[in-house]
């Protein structure tokens, strides 16, 4: 079995384009089959086994058969009612296997919400220690560098770096201050450092690990409309097979050939769309795990399925399109300065300078202008950046005196170089001017020596849109996937950067209002709508939103609107959730085409074996040479068993999937699912038939 | 110059197909603006005022599902009525009354458009019952049908409004815009092809060898025109179109066949026409050709090279043809009367080779949607497009909608309940039949071919066909009411449920596509959906066919 993979979907900053990263918590192996047989065999439950009515029908065949090869037994009555069995067994082992794989991970979810103790603070003044199991909603509680939070809760004064990796895997602390939109916290993170009051926002019980244990246990899992959907389409499916056996008897009789019910309870368990039925829960199961391994909690598996439906998705421009950071994009001299020389005295000033910006300088000059890269002159003294001066640079002692360099936004260095008596060319205030209105950011270089100064030149730092991006964007126009980019920058920047992006659309300037009155315009026209958010004012669109996943750093007032949470807080995933609930909903669909398309060689396996006796020319259907009648019985059944066992690690981890438009994933999905689903029951029943026939009785 | 028999037949399927090439696009686009129009005509005006119905009323599905049923139930009570007191109903020619499970059987057979006949036409019945009883439904029946489909158009064009139409004004406009002109125009060819159309009664003649003849002749060719394009299929006469007076030559035979394809073959175009978007018309019109074509192959290779062991010892399959037709023009008359559920035969199916019957039988089988009955076959293959679209939506990733409309749990359940109903109607009266020794014993040949007869009875029934494999006594009590129930299941349950269907959608306001969206007008998506139909009738009833005309053919 090899490692599941999707391409990957972070984009070029978590790893090269192309790379394929893990989809689900690892590889499924064949170990978790065994240590889920316990679990199979309780949920031989009717009052379980009801729930699906394919594998129900599975089983009232395999009691009656039972009762039968009591009353008559023979060697095939009793491989037939055991390989029954067996397949109520397997369908009850897909469902088992997922539901294992999520019981890891929520018991070390549960060393999470292990009591704490909670010191709550008393409207009277003072605090009581009390079991964090006691807090009710809007209880205030202090936590100390230390202790453990005990609940769900927004700080409401003070501001202290909190460990979060029990729940996020990340180890890296976070900051967690009252006021704005980075004031949540969850219980069981632990406090590293100060001391924050929390006002407790869910109640014991229901905090947001609660609801992940439930999550990821399968415990809260409700079927979704289209599981719904399709489990009716599954059941009258079996009705119609129902019919055709239950009414193929009297024909049968008519003919002179009346049948064995086991014979015709093995026909129908073969007819039945046992496959998917089987199937049908473990893969709802598997893409909420799926989800889970990617740090995503969906609240309800509707969120997931509507994933898959999005038309248009709303991404926030810093983080998800560009970089975080602004970077060097261009040298622009002043008058009467030669572009090597404004390299040379950007990269000196930047030789100290460790921000993004600074680096960024330091790339450009090396691409552009060569390796002129040294080490900082002897002498050279660091001018950091200060809040009041609002440039950096570095001071030089040369052979002709005292040289400054600087480097600064443009109004704090032109104003340094007036001051040292020096002329600010009216050609580099228009440079600056044309930057800053392209939505770029301008640096002003500048040299002071031998008391006076002067302008060098202008670097014009960018945002720089993710590598990878346009590439991602045409997948998911591909796909039939709007892609809105959202930001505060003004229309032109906006503009600019969704042009080199190569998104559909902008909303610049964006208010929230703005945000929930596009999504209201484009669910109006029939599209729904993604969205990720973290601040409160991120709220109502969250909630109107069809798919809102609200940002674990986010407030939780977001996180109650959304219908997922991101525990990474990566603006990217957003693409990634819409691909897992295609995933999930292909999955479906193929299995489902499968399962049908099998039902084809179990026919011409099953019927030629009933009536040959009575018809010899019904040979001519047995096209694959089986061996004996009950052979060809047995050999179908036994398939149908066994191809629920193989399927279940596709189930788990999905079919794959590749961003494409919704023809070409059709063609090649039949091609696979439904072909395949014709071809390989005539291949592996005739494998079993040559090993089934040589057992006495049945050969 | 004598033509052999295969170029006479290729150029009869030739003319046939240039004719409904160039008739289809006009036709089907006359149809949709005559249903769809918002003007009335002063004969409707008349009509609604005397039903008192008010024209401009936009019902939802239940009313409209109402008014279908309260008007088929009087139609059938009227009928009844008439079959039974037909001895004091002027022109009757002297033919005393129907038996009551006849009448019933019949009654039921001509309202839902299926024109089983269990009688033999010229010996039961008078000219003012064919006229004002069968020949007046075969007009409405079939408008029936094509209300139905135009409803569940609108249902999934319109956006949010939950309204299906007004089926009086569907039914008037089919029957006095579409099929009256229609059939006028059908009958006045006939005519000039050789067919009867007089008012005379049972004549003797003194034939040249001396013996005595009794002819009949009668409103032949009116009832013909109707009888084809409304997709019934009653004949005058017992002999049905193989009868000289009926279908005289082989040009009347190609005009025949046409009548009773070209409303079926025309209505995807006015789906596409109704729906704004051409190509899903013509997707739905490739499938329903395609399987047709298949289906005609197959039996046109049984039939012309006479597979089965009597038809090699003979060197040719002409029992029960006419010599006039030949096999080429019977098995075109066949199969497109079996997949068109009119019924109507030139030649007796049950005479066929074992594979050219078990053909008929499956185009039957199919849900006669390839292409079907009039309206019935449009809106039968949009619900089997309903099912391919869930599975195939679900396999580009989305939950599943078509033309813009949601399969939801309601919409896939109606469509689910649709393909099973008549199964249901068809497998359990096989059973039933084939259960007693009393009804057993109605069929009259031995083995395989025998469980054919009742399999096509039955089929031929609960898909609303109507013609008759024969070698089974149906004139019995068991048959004519069983029958008679099959063919009242098999119509109504698809039609409720198809109406409910088109109210749900109706309801819902329809999403654009995308590129995301599952393309239903694509050659991708039609093979899916012909792959489909041909699957689930191929599942149902693969057993039964296993027993019938596979184990005959293959014997």
């Amino acid at each position: 079995m090899s490692t599941p993979t999707l391409p990957d979907t972070r984009g070029a900053a978590a790893a090269p384009a192309g790379t394929p990263h893990r989809v689900a918590g690892g590889a499924f192996s064949p170990r978790q089959l065994v240590s889920s047989l316990p679990d199979a065999f309780r949920k031989l439950d009717p009052r379980h086994l009801v729930r699906t009515p394919v594998v129900f029908v599975v089983a009232l065949g395999a009691v009656l058969s039972t009762v039968l090869a009591v009353a008559d037994p023979s060697v095939f009555a009793w491989v037939v009612v055991a390989w029954l069995w067996t397949t109520v067994l397997f369908a009850n082992l897909a469902e088992a296997v997922a539901e294992g794989r999520g019981r890891a991970q929520a018991a070390s979810l549960r060393t999470v919400s292990t009591d704490t103790v909670a010191r709550r603070l008393e409207a009277a003044g003072g605090e009581v220690r009390v079991p964090a199991s006691t807090l009710r909603v809007g209880d205030l509680v202090v936590v100390e560098a230390g202790e453990t939070v005990p609940g769900d809760g927004d700080v409401v004064e003070g501001v202290a770096s909190v460990d979060e990796s029990a729940i996020t895997g990340e180890s890296a602390p976070v900051i967690r201050e009252s006021g704005g939109d980075r004031s949540a916290v969850t219980g069981g993170t632990t406090v590293l450092s100060d001391r924050v009051v929390v006002r407790i926002t869910a109640k014991a019980g229901e905090s947001f690990v609660d609801r992940m244990i439930a999550l990821v246990e399968g415990s809260a899992r409700q079927r979704t409309p289209n599981e719904i959907a399709l489990n009716i389409l599954l059941a009258s499916l079996t009705l119609v097979f129902l019919l055709a056996v239950v009414t193929l008897q009297p024909m049968a009789i008519y003919s002179g050939r009346p049948q064995s019910v086991v014979v015709l309870v093995a026909l129908l368990v073969c007819l039945i769309p046992t496959t998917i039925g089987a199937l049908l829960s473990a893969i709802g199961i598997a893409g909420m795990d799926r989800l889970v391994q990617r740090n995503v909690l969906a609240m309800s598996g509707r969120a997931v399925e509507a994933a898959g439906d999005v038309g248009t998705l709303l991404l926030d421009k810093t983080g998800t399109i560009t970089l975080g950071n602004r970077q060097a994009h261009e040298l622009l001299p002043a008058p009467g300065v030669t572009l090597a020389e404004l390299a040379d005295a950007a990269q000196l000033s930047s030789l100290a300078d460790t921000t993004p910006e600074g680096r960024s300088v330091l790339v450009l000059v090396e691409e552009r202008h060569g390796p002129l890269t040294r080490e900082r002159p002897p002498g050279a003294e660091p001018v950091p950046f200060t809040a009041q001066t609002r440039m950096s640079g570095v001071d030089l002692v040369t052979a002709s005196g005292r040289r400054e360099i600087r480097k600064g936004a443009a109004a704090a260095a032109t104003h340094w170089v007036r001051t040292l008596g020096g002329d600010v060319p009216a050609e580099v205030g228009r440079v600056v001017d044309d930057i800053a209105t392209a939505g770029g950011t301008p640096l002003v270089v500048a040299e002071g020596s031998r008391g006076t100064a002067r302008v060098l030149g202008v670097i014009h730092l960018k945002d720089v849109v993710k590598e990878g991006m346009r590439e991602r964007f045409e997948q998911l126009r591909a796909m039939g996937i709007r892609t809105v980019m959202v930001t505060g920058d003004n229309e032109r920047t906006a503009r600019a950067i969704a042009a080199e992006a190569g998104v559909d659309d902008v909303l610049a300037e964006a208010t929230p209002e703005d945000k929930l009155e596009l999504i209201r315009r484009e669910q109006s026209g029939g599209r729904l709508v993604a969205m990720m958010g973290d601040g409160t004012n991120d709220a109502p669109a969250l909630a109107q939103a069809d798919v809102g996943v609200a940002m674990n750093t986010g407030t939780s007032a977001a996180k109650e609107a959304g219908n997922m949470v991101d525990l990474d807080s990566d603006p990217t995933k957003l693409i990634e959730i819409v691909e897992i609930g295609k995933q999930l909903l292909i999955t479906r669909g193929a299995l489902t085409t499968f399962s049908i398309a099998n039902d084809i060689a179990k026919y011409f396996a099953i019927v030629p074996a009933m009536f040959v006796p009575a018809f010899p020319g019904l040979d001519a259907l047995n096209v694959t040479r089986l061996a004996t009648p009950e052979s060809a019985v047995v050999s179908a059944v036994v398939f149908n068993a066994l191809v629920i066992v193989a399927l279940i690690p596709l189930a788990l981890r999905g079919v794959r999937y590749r961003p494409a438009a919704a023809a070409a994933l059709l063609r090649r999905n039949l091609w696979v699912y439904g072909l395949g689903g014709v071809v390989v029951p005539f291949i592996g029943i005739k494998l079993i038939d040559l090993l089934v026939s040589t057992v006495p009785g049945i050969g | 110059m004598a033509l052999s028999d295969t170029a006479a037949g290729l150029l009869q399927i030739g003319l046939l197909v240039l004719l409904l090439a160039a008739v289809h696009v006009p036709l089907g686009d006359f149809i949709a603006a005559s249903l769809t129009g918002p003007r009335h005509l002063r004969a409707e005006r008349g009509v609604y005022r005397l039903l008192r119905v008010d024209p401009d009323a936009d019902t939802r599905w239940p009313t409209y599902a109402l008014s279908l049923v309260a008007f088929s139930t009087v139609s059938t009570l009227l009928l009844y009525a008439f079959l039974r007191l037909q001895q004091h109903l002027p022109l009757s020619l002297g033919m005393p009354a129907v038996e009551p499970a006849q009448a019933w059987n019949t009654a039921v057979s001509f309202v839902t458009n299926t024109n089983w006949q269990s009688y033999s036409g010229e010996a039961t019945l008078g000219h003012l019952v064919q006229m004002a009883g069968l020949a007046v439904q075969n007009f409405l029946s079939a408008a029936v049908g094509l209300a139905v489909a135009v409803a569940l158009v609108r249902g999934l064009v319109r956006a949010g409004t939950g309204t299906i139409g007004n089926f009086w004004v569907d039914l008037v406009r089919g029957t006095l815009r579409v099929l009256l002109p229609l059939a006028f125009a059908g009958a006045v060819v006939l005519v000039l092809t050789g067919v009867v159309q007089n008012l005379s009664g049972a004549t003797t003649y003194t034939t040249l060898a001396g013996g005595s003849q009794t002819i009949v002749g009668g409103p032949i060719a009116s009832q013909e025109a109707i009888k084809e394009l409304g997709t019934n299929g009653g004949g005058f006469f017992n002999a049905n179109s193989a009868h000289p007076f009926e279908n005289p030559t082989p040009i009347s035979n190609v005009v025949e066949v046409f009548l009773l394809l070209v409303i079926p073959f025309s209505l995807p175009r006015t789906y596409g026409t109704l729906v704004g978007d051409r190509r899903q018309g013509s997707a739905v019109l490739a499938v329903m050709a395609g399987v047709f074509a298949l289906s005609h192959a197959v039996t046109l290779y049984a039939e012309t090279h006479a597979l089965g062991s009597a038809p090699q010892a003979v060197g040719a399959a002409m029992e029960g043809k006419e010599v006039r037709f030949g096999e080429w023009a019977s098995a075109l008359f066949a199969t497109a009367t079996t997949s068109t559920s009119t019924g109507a035969v030139n030649s007796f199916h049950d005479s066929y080779t074992a594979l050219g019957g078990g053909a008929l039988l499956v185009n039957m089988m199919l849900g006669e949607v390839t292409p079907g009955g009039v309206g019935s076959g449009l809106y039968g293959i949009l619900v089997l497009a309903v099912i391919t679209v869930f599975v195939g939506g679900l396999m580009v990733g989305r939950t599943p909608e078509f033309l813009g409309n949601k399969i939801r749990q309601r919409e896939i359940t109606l469509a689910a309940l649709h393909i099973l109903a008549t199964p249901f109607a068809l497998l359990t009266g096989v059973a039933i039949a084939l259960s007693s020794e009393a009804t057993r014993s109605a069929v009259l040949n031995p083995g395989p071919h025998g469980l054919s007869e009742v399999l096509y009875a039955f089929t031929s029934a609960a898909g609303n066909n109507g013609s008759a494999f024969a070698g089974i006594s149906v004139n019995t009590p068991f048959y004519n009411t069983a029958l008679g129930l099959a063919m009242l299941l098999g119509r109504f349950l698809p039609v409720l449920l198809v109406l409910a269907l088109a109210g749900s959608f109706a309801a819902q306001r329809p999403a654009a596509p995308t590129a995301g969206t599952l393309p239903t007008r694509t050659p991708t998506f039609a093979g899916m959906h012909a792959a489909v139909v041909v699957v689930v009738t191929g599942l149902t009833f693969f057993p039964a066919l296993a027993l019938g005309p596979l184990a005959e053919a293959l014997a």
